[in-house]
């Protein structure tokens, strides 16, 4: 049992220090992807060529990921109504599927992005393609975080132990779902 | 033993009985219409299709998945304050990197000329 | 729940040095880290400095303990310094420093919420100091494209010469705002979530408030430039084209991003200075301070409109002239709030029981010298008067009359004010005040001389002036010169306040508990405190402020005193 020092225990906004902790780092999150997604709209709305380059996107594979992560979302949250539940072992194993589905979505866009880079769309090859690979990497690092941080959170879940995590890791993945949600229309659809 | 930390929220029910997944399925739908929505090439329908829906997808996913309809409403303004910002960004940024000619410089870029021939 | 979390015995010797010292996850040892680690950096911060400033006022001419300075080499000492001393000064010091030693004792805490997670953002911190001080040995020496680090310049190696340099410095930057956004979820989220029983939102102390909305106005600022960094990064090293027209980027959007967190940048490391102002006025004042909710609500005005201000540093840049208006408009309404602030310290000084000790010295030098900073700003935010003093060293002599009261003044009233009970002893008065007016006097003598300069043309960041016939003149240089020479003395006089430290640390006075009998919380814990702070986690009755309050024999009222009446209890 880690020793956890009082003030940690205190919650006196009334919203549990945990949590309230996820909600400013997503505070932090939302003005990093949207700085960075204003500057692409900006670049987007000036080079009207983007579109002829855009329109070599699979909108396939970006609906499909985002299937993915919607359903990844749903079995994250799921795993939270387990964890309130008290039932650790079913949050832990909802949460490694969640994980399964950032598997999933992590090798789509590998495949998506070998075939557009052997079709010679490269992170120089045009400024679209750079904003490309370089908005959907910082998302992909992301979701990378996200997978490593439930998998610690799955382990000690498992356990039945520090359950209100599962919660917390959850609304971090829902936020990397979101941030998904408006890349989609930009990158794949917008053309 | 359960290190569950008690949630404050007097709406949720000891156990919650949310239905997640008919929540997933409007999601589903709801990408499905943005996919179609530009195969009718309406660019008008395009756009609120792809980006209205998306808008509306991030609301159910904040709203219900991650129980901000429920959480404290401070929360949702901090957040919601966040985004602003990115407006207030965006406002006072785009009137100059949105331009593509200027008065003042001499423009050496040449645009490459849309194959889709449209705006 | 218990309130009892002090474990009373001295320093963890059974827990080695590494343990107690290096590995700490006491918020009180990360303190300490940060505020050696960043004193450490003003050391170099400072020499950079007196190699540019030696260069410029004695042309050509070896520089002692340097060598003689080239071009290129000017260009870097002036990048490192800015950068240095706003990222790895002002910031570990004002804000991870004062804000992790204190927020948890002011709010009657045993550590930070989160104490693992602190111990890793000082652990990133330093790395991220490590990688910038490296980047001077790199081939081509350390980045000389400005602080500022605006494309093309900075993306193309070519350019700037100092390739190596400018991808270090981006990677030190950017792992520096990755510390600070860690260091700066775990103060929020303390101080909304840990205050002790009876602590409501305003009996906090307005040090903790200026903290915390300084660190929210960093999480929301930061984003834009990570952003950018990432994009600069890229372009320096894969050849991607975001700002190179060439490709179809835009350079101006490097600038709108930098400055959308530059701009509240400078308030994120103005509010924690004007909060130990704050609290070192009260208390050297024996009164309450005046206006507590006008500040908060103040502070909180400014954060707000700091971020509608920025493009006043782009007046010139080619950005659209409406949107220069625009910002003229907002950049003069800031300077509303913040005069505010000096006026409602005014009012707390008036009238006032004071006592001019060293910390209070340094607290009222600030209020002056801020305020001079202040009122040239005004001529920079009109639009039409920057277009002839952008860039020239008026703006530098602003800058200069707001940043280092920020960075100096207020860190040094923050330090001698907090040393006893930081470390358990007192500074020595006499030194402090020989310390203070060598510092101040010189100050004045370096930056009022370059308000003239700038005025008169001077150009910024020029490593020699012999190029610009105008400017060339015996009359300029010998102000350039007046300015050096002050800076020389400026820095003769801070060994006099290494010496004071050092010496008291080892052989200062034993301090007591509350030596300059404040009402705040780190108060009432013995100097230095234990591992947990407290014996007994305290309960607070009342604001931090209640100096000569009618009725009370005492001069003071500590908040954790129980008591609703003047006159009950001590």
């Amino acid at each position: 049992m880690t020793s956890r020092p009082i003030a940690t225990t205190r919650s006196v906004m009334g919203v549990p220090t945990g949590r309230l902790a996820v909600w400013w780092v997503l505070a932090s999150e939302i003005v990093l992807f949207g700085g960075l997604l204003g500057s692409y709209v900006m670049l987007r709305l000036r080079h009207d060529a983007w579109a002829d380059q855009s329109a070599n996107t699979s909108t396939w594979a970006g609906g499909f990921n985002t299937l993915v992560l919607l359903t990844s979302s749903l079995l994250a949250v799921l795993a939270h109504q387990a964890a309130e539940r008290g039932d650790g072992q079913k949050a832990a194993r909802l949460l490694r599927y969640t994980i399964l589905g950032g598997g999933v979505f992590l090798m789509v866009k590998a495949l998506e992005w070998t075939h557009e880079i052997q079709a010679g769309f490269t992170i120089t090859s045009n400024l679209f393609w750079s904003f490309y690979y370089m908005v959907a990497g910082l998302h992909a690092a992301h979701v990378v975080a996200g997978m490593v941080m439930m998998f610690i959170v799955s382990l000690t879940a498992a356990r039945n132990e520090e359950l209100h995590r599962v919660e917390n890791v959850g609304i971090y993945w829902h936020f990397v779902d979101v941030v998904w949600i408006f890349l989609f229309p930009l990158l794949y659809i917008a053309k | 033993m359960t290190v569950l930390t008690p949630h404050t929220r007097a709406d949720a029910p000891h156990h919650d009985q949310t239905n997640y997944v008919a929540i997933w399925g409007v999601l589903c739908a709801l990408l499905g219409i943005s996919i179609v929505g530009p195969m009718f090439g309406v660019r008008l329908l395009t756009l609120v299709t792809a980006f209205g829906i998306a808008i509306v997808k991030a609301y159910i996913v904040c709203a219900y998945f991650m129980h901000l309809k429920i959480e404290k409403k401070w929360v949702a303004y901090i957040l919601g304050f966040m985004l602003a910002l990115m407006l207030v960004f965006f406002g006072g940024t785009a009137p100059d990197v949105l331009e593509r000619d200027g008065q003042q410089w001499r423009k050496t870029y040449v645009e490459p000329a849309t194959l889709g021939g449209e705006r | 729940m218990s309130n009892h979390a002090g474990h009373a015995e001295p320093a963890h010797n059974d827990e080695g040095f590494i343990k107690t010292y290096l590995w700490s996850t006491d918020h009180k040892v990360i303190a300490m880290q940060y505020l050696f680690t960043g004193m450490l950096m003003a050391i170099i911060g400072g020499f950079t400095v007196y190699v540019f400033r030696m260069q410029v006022a004695f042309p050509g001419e070896a520089v002692p303990l340097f060598g003689r300075v080239s071009a290129g080499q000017y260009n870097s000492l002036v990048t490192m310094h800015g950068t240095i001393m706003i990222f790895w000064v002002a910031m570990p010091v004002l804000l991870a420093a004062f804000g992790n030693f204190l927020i948890p004792l002011m709010l009657g805490c045993d550590d930070m919420v989160f104490p693992k997670v602190n111990r890793l953002s000082y652990q990133i911190f330093l790395l991220s100091a490590v990688v910038l001080v490296a980047s001077f040995a790199v081939q081509g020496g350390a980045f000389g494209g400005a602080w500022t680090a605006y494309p093309p310049l900075s993306a193309s190696g070519e350019y700037n010469l100092t390739p190596y340099g400018a991808t270090l410095w981006v990677v030190a930057v950017a792992l520096e705002f990755v510390a600070f956004l860690l260091g700066g979820v775990n103060f929020v989220t303390t101080a909304m979530n840990s205050r002790a029983p009876g602590m409501r939102m305003f009996d906090v102390p307005i040090i903790v408030w200026m903290i915390v909305i300084a660190s929210i106005l960093f999480m929301a600022s930061v984003g834009p430039l990570i952003a950018g960094a990432v994009m600069l990064l890229f372009d320096q090293l894969l050849g991607t084209g975001f700002y190179d027209p060439a490709t179809g980027g835009d350079p101006i959007l490097w600038q709108h991003l930098f400055w959308f967190f530059g701009h509240p940048e400078v308030y994120v490391v103005m509010l924690p200075a004007v909060g130990i102002v704050a609290e070192v006025i009260a208390v050297f004042s024996r009164k309450k301070l005046f206006g507590y909710r006008t500040i908060v609500y103040t502070a909180l005005a400014t954060g707000v409109i700091s971020f509608f201000v920025w493009a006043h540093h782009q007046f010139i840049a080619g950005i659209d002239p409406r949107m220069a208006s625009l910002f003229s408009v907002t950049t003069l309404i800031i300077s509303v709030p913040i005069a505010e602030m000096i006026f409602v310290y005014i009012a707390t000084l008036y009238g006032g029981s004071i006592t001019l000790a060293t910390p209070m010295l340094w607290a009222l030098a600030f209020v002056a010298e801020f305020l001079i900073g202040g009122v040239t700003g005004i001529f920079l935010g009109a639009a039409g008067a920057d277009i002839y003093l952008h860039d020239t060293f008026f703006v530098l002599a602003h800058f200069h009359y707001t940043f280092f009261p920020i960075a100096i003044i207020s860190a040094f009233a923050g330090i001698t004010f907090w040393f006893p009970k930081m470390f358990g002893r007192m500074m020595d008065e006499r030194l402090g005040k020989i310390h203070f007016w060598g510092t101040i006097i010189a100050f004045n003598v370096i930056f009022i001389p370059l308000f003239i300069t700038g005025v008169a043309g001077d150009h910024r960041r020029i490593f020699d002036y012999s190029g610009f016939p105008d400017l060339a003149t015996p009359e300029l240089q010998y102000l350039r010169i007046i300015a050096t020479v002050g800076l020389l003395v400026l820095l003769a006089f801070q060994p006099v306040f290494f010496f004071n430290f050092v010496r008291s640390l080892v052989r200062g006075a034993i301090a007591s508990p509350n030596p300059w009998r404040s009402n705040t919380l780190e108060w009432a814990a013995p100097s230095p405190p234990p591992h947990g702070n407290f014996a007994e986690l305290p309960e607070v009755y009342r604001g931090p402020y209640e100096y000569s309050t009618e009725g009370r024999e005492e001069d003071f009222w500590p908040q954790h005193i129980p008591g609703s009446a003047p006159g009950a209890g001590q």
